[in-house]
């Protein structure tokens, strides 16, 4: 294994191999990734594979937006196809409370030139046949949202980042981050040691123990959240049926098996990714009454993946403010998988140029927290 | 073996596929099954996956026992999910 790194990443998801393919294609070398399992082990490989830019905030939309500009052109940039799929998400409101939000929701994307519209029931159901509406007040529509396969997203990724140099070691567990007067010096892994003066932590899940190792509390929790897929059938419906108040999300991928999820507000927080029947249970529950016709359909698969939580459901990106070198692309709250494209690029940008052309300064760095700027995102499934 | 045969049935995946995939580095059976979709369907590789073992052991000289098999997924058979919904009301 290689002694020393000018840039060492730690994890091997959809973040960390973006990063690393960005920091390579504006001219980065020396580049080492670190993962303990495969790639797309974790969060990346678990994920409910959407994309979607209805979001809350001016940030999450912002990264929202400039990720799907990426996606869009992301299989021929990097040579392998991501199987994009742009069926929209339909998000519906069952409160007045909801409608309220969401009539908010849709003017800050709209003011960001995001394509999102607020819909009546009927109209719901002409995007959505199968949709059952009793009980629908409103929704949302983006046509542009949609699905890419999470997989392929993160082996295009570490393949285009190897085709550029970059060391990928999986199995290769990061242990112990020697830290000596304030300055990062190396990284001790399962396989070795190795030299370094930058760490990007991109470990998702389990990046507050990345945290831990080099002497930080990052305000970061993980929790589980569990996913259900079906047999592939014929197409039913294009969009991902999205609600946050009765909490589920269901898509139909180009496979064409439905994949959904919720979560579960009583869920601990933990590293726990084990499977429970009451989630399969409910999840049929829930799903069977918004659209009937699944009620036919059988769920060959159940499994779970760890949201990486921070306190404003936004990711946490940049150096940390007290350790030189420590990068951190954390936090996602369960988004990470969708704002990758940009996210990379933009911690590219921080670690080489020490600024990014997006303009997120002093919205997403780490420091917010201490500033007490908390703007809350209210779109989480 | 020859390119066209089929390895995972549900999914349709072919030796060829697979050899593929081996020869691009992913030599495990979780990355086989997450970049050529071999096991995800409806039989959850209960028939493909002792031939997919096989192939990777063969692939890159190891034994088979020395290799890792993916975590099973619940339900152990596909469930219609009306038939799961139908159980809560009862």
């Amino acid at each position: 294994m290689i002694k020393s790194a000018d840039i060492v990443i730690i994890g091997g998801g959809v973040i960390g191999t973006s990063i690393a393919y960005n920091l390579a294609r504006m001219g980065a070398s020396n580049i080492v990734l670190l993962e303990k399992n495969t790639l797309a082990s974790g969060s990346s490989g678990r994920c409910g594979a959407g994309i979607r830019q209805q979001f809350g905030t001016e940030m999450n939309c912002l990264l929202a937006r400039e990720s799907i500009k990426i996606f869009e052109h992301l299989s021929e940039e990097l040579d392998f196809d991501i199987e994009l799929h742009q069926g929209g998400y339909l998000i519906l409101a069952y409160t007045e409370k909801e409608v309220k939000q969401y009539q908010k929701n849709v003017t800050l994307q709209q003011s960001m030139g995001i394509n999102s519209r607020l819909i009546s029931p009927v109209e719901a159901k002409e995007i959505a046949p199968p949709l059952n509406t009793e009980g629908v007040l409103a929704a949302t529509f983006c046509p542009s949202d949609g699905h890419a396969n999470p997989f392929k997203t993160n082996f295009a990724y570490a393949e285009a980042a190897q085709r550029l140099g970059v060391k990928i070691y999986t199995f290769n567990e990061v242990k112990e981050i020697e830290i000596k007067k304030g300055q990062i010096i190396a990284v001790n892994t399962t396989r070795g040691k190795i030299y370094t003066s930058i760490i990007v932590n991109a470990a998702g899940g389990y990046s507050g123990i990345i945290g831990k190792m080099a002497g930080l509390e990052l305000p970061v929790y993980s929790q589980r959240h569990q996913i259900l897929i079906t047999e592939p059938i014929d197409p039913l419906f294009q969009p991902m049926l999205m609600s946050f108040s009765h909490n589920f999300y269901c898509q139909q991928t180009p496979h064409g098996s439905i994949i959904m999820g919720y979560g579960d507000p009583a869920e601990p927080i933990g590293e726990n990714i084990g499977s429970s029947w009451q989630f399969a249970y409910e999840m049929a529950h829930k799903i069977t009454q918004v659209v009937p016709l699944l009620k036919e359909v059988s769920m060959v698969r159940q499994w779970a993946g760890l949201y990486n939580m921070s306190p404003d459901a936004q990711p946490i990106l940049g150096e940390h403010p007290r350790l030189k070198g420590f990068y951190m692309a954390i936090g996602f709250s369960g988004h990470g998988f969708m704002l990758a494209p940009v996210t990379s690029k933009v911690m590219a940008e921080l670690i080489l140029q020490g600024r990014t052309s997006l303009s997120i300064e002093k919205k997403l760095d780490i420091g917010r927290f201490e500033r007490g700027e908390l703007i809350l995102e209210p779109s989480v499934v | 073996m020859r390119d066209e045969v089929i390895i995972c049935r549900c999914e349709d995946i072919t030796w060829g596929e697979i050899r593929q995939a081996l020869e691009k580095g992913y030599i495990t059976l979780d990355e086989i099954k997450r970049i050529t979709r071999a096991g995800m369907g409806r039989c959850q590789g209960r028939t493909c996956q002792r031939i997919l073992l096989n192939e990777i052991a063969r692939f890159c000289n190891k034994k088979v026992e020395e290799l890792t098999v993916s975590t099973f997924r619940p339900p152990t058979k596909p469930i219609k999910l009306g038939t799961l919904a139908g159980d809560k009301d009862d």
